[in-house]
């Protein structure tokens, strides 16, 4: 275990493997099909202020290499995943849980961070500024410098867990954007969400999702995330969570290459539920095809 | 519900664009009728979940339409492929609720799990009426099978070319102590504001997971936000809300 160790923003996880916000609900669905804490950790589904029912279905469309999503953060709001989810969870997972907060303002921002802050159960609140599916939420935040940065002063100003921030992939400067950040105090910079997608039935000759468009994911969107991590990871010093497409225990090694500290494993989960799983149990075998002795030894190492 | 790869003993066209695959495999997940598995295919990113049509030991049978990429190229799989398989997602019917006199109303694609059903209820001593609605007359299938187990069976075709002209809710007489329903969205309403007695749906919804945990197939009830693969894909006449289902 101690060859696939990474240290996170101080927290030491066994291995970098975390599955992504919004592919593993609150852990207990797949805890019935694993043993869950074999996981370097998870990020609970995006949490906001109030309940969201999120958007009208069909939110899902096939896409060659992966698929388009537009649940549009669907949640029990952020007091019931306190009162209700989180202790599911706990009877199911003995180590730190990433918190993947969301929201449409500062204020609710604060206010979720500020809640979920005070649970023992969580290692780092992921504030996801980035979401696609949301109009004017989200991604009008997490695509302007100034309006990133300054979420993360107010959430800073709130929290003593360390604050990682989830960025969008639709933007035209990323770097300026994780800079902004890293500027404004965050402990840790998370990428990719997802980028912003559709198709159209050829049959109805409609878009397939009822919201037009929605967020793609898959391994078709590994190439750019691993781009954009490369990028972030030259400009800031505070570690990089890689995610976008990673399916096989060697795209965990190409993304930490990459530069990423650890890893989220996101739509693999929903074609495979073993996925996560699977990909832990294949990293020693291929760490020692590529000559690895420590995961930790090999982060940014392609640069 | 299990990962396990299921072998094809059989896929054959059994009516318009309608097959019948048998495959064999470790079923033992399978609770009841009502639940369904989802295949993985070659080249395809998500799985296509297709209802349980019935099960016998360790072998299973589902029916399908070809009415996409997936189907189409499950309807040229040969005996002896396998494929990666989740067995058996969803909730399924409870049969506990039939009553002694119970009709199970079908349309098109939601025929099959209606067979399952039946077998089930009438092995728990049911008197059990079948309803089977079909576009047309080269749609037609299973009517024998759905006899064979003792159930009365209805067929009615849009065309009038086989059995009562219209829908199945034109096929329907009072005398039923409670409903089991599956099939396209319109027949379900219709089925709804026809019936007197409380019943269950089996629904249908493009899907991510299959597993409950991607939120891509929720609707709205009466009892709060349900995902149609793991929470359904049967709710109870009284749980449903049309007008926001969606």
């Amino acid at each position: 275990m101690d060859r696939t160790q990474v240290s996170l923003c101080g927290i030491t996880l066994d291995n970098p493997i975390i599955p992504a916000s919004g592919t593993f609900g609150y852990g207990y669905e797949f805890a019935e099909l694993y043993d869950i804490n074999i996981l370097g950790s998870f990020s609970f589904k995006g949490t906001t202020g109030e309940a969201r029912f999120g958007n009208p279905t069909p939110r899902i469309a096939e896409c060659q290499a992966g698929m388009i999503n537009s649940v549009g953060l669907q949640n029990p709001g952020i007091d019931r995943v306190i009162s209700e989810e989180l202790p599911k969870a706990r009877k199911c997972f003995n180590k730190s849980i990433m918190a993947n907060i969301g929201g449409f303002s500062i204020e609710e921002y604060v206010s979720n961070c500020e809640k979920i802050d005070k649970e023992d159960q969580i290692g780092w609140i992921e504030v996801n500024i980035s979401c696609p599916n949301v109009h004017g939420g989200g991604m009008a935040l997490g695509t302007d410098p100034e309006m990133a940065a300054a979420i993360v002063k107010a959430v800073k100003a709130v929290t003593t867990k360390p604050v990682i921030i989830k960025l969008t992939p639709n933007v035209t400067d990323i770097v300026s954007i994780a800079k902004a950040c890293e500027d404004a105090g965050a402990d840790g910079i998370s990428l990719i969400n997802t980028l912003l997608g559709m198709r159209i039935d050829l049959k109805a000759k409609k878009p397939v999702v009822a919201n037009k468009m929605g967020g793609y994911s898959g391994p078709g969107v590994f190439p750019v995330a691993l781009r954009m991590v490369y990028q972030v990871y030259d400009a800031v010093q505070i570690p990089v969570v890689g995610m976008g497409g990673i399916t096989t225990a060697e795209d965990v090694i190409e993304m930490m290459l990459a530069g990423a500290t650890a890893v989220e494993v996101g739509a693999a989960n929903l074609t495979d539920p073993f996925a996560s799983k699977k990909i832990i149990e294949a990293l020693p075998a291929a760490m020692d095809k590529y000559g690895i002795n420590k995961l930790s030894d090999i982060i940014g190492g392609a640069h | 519900m299990k990962d396990t790869r299921l072998t094809i003993i059989s896929n054959k066209k059994i009516a318009l664009n309608t097959f019948e695959m048998k495959l064999r495999g470790d079923l033992s997940d399978v609770k009841g009728p009502g639940q369904f598995v989802n295949f993985a295919l070659e080249g395809k990113y998500l799985r296509r979940p297709i209802s349980i049509c019935d099960v016998n030991g360790d072998e299973l049978t589902v029916i399908y339409k070809a009415v996409g990429q997936g189907t189409e190229q499950m309807s040229e799989m040969q005996p002896g492929q396998g494929m990666d398989t989740l067995v058996a997602l969803g909730n399924g019917y409870d049969t506990a609720k039939s009553g002694e006199r119970p009709v199970l109303i079908g349309g098109g694609a939601g025929i099959p799990p209606m067979y399952f059903l039946a077998r089930t209820l009438i092995s728990e001593g049911k008197d059990v009426s079948v309803i089977l609605g079909f576009n047309t007359k080269e749609e037609i299938f299973y009517v024998n099978e759905f006899e064979a187990l003792g159930c009365r069976v209805t067929v009615a075709t849009a065309d009038g070319s086989v059995g009562v002209k219209g829908f199945v809710t034109d096929a329907l007489k009072p005398g039923y102590t409670y409903f089991y329903t599956c099939g396209p969205e319109p027949m379900l309403r219709a089925v709804y504001a026809r019936t007197e007695t409380s019943g269950q749906f089996s629904f249908e919804e493009r899907m991510g997971c299959g597993f409950g945990a991607c939120m891509g197939c929720s609707c709205r009830t009466v009892t709060g936000y349900k995902r149609i693969c793991k929470d359904g894909p049967v709710l109870e006449k009284e749980e449903i809300l049309w007008t926001e289902r969606r």
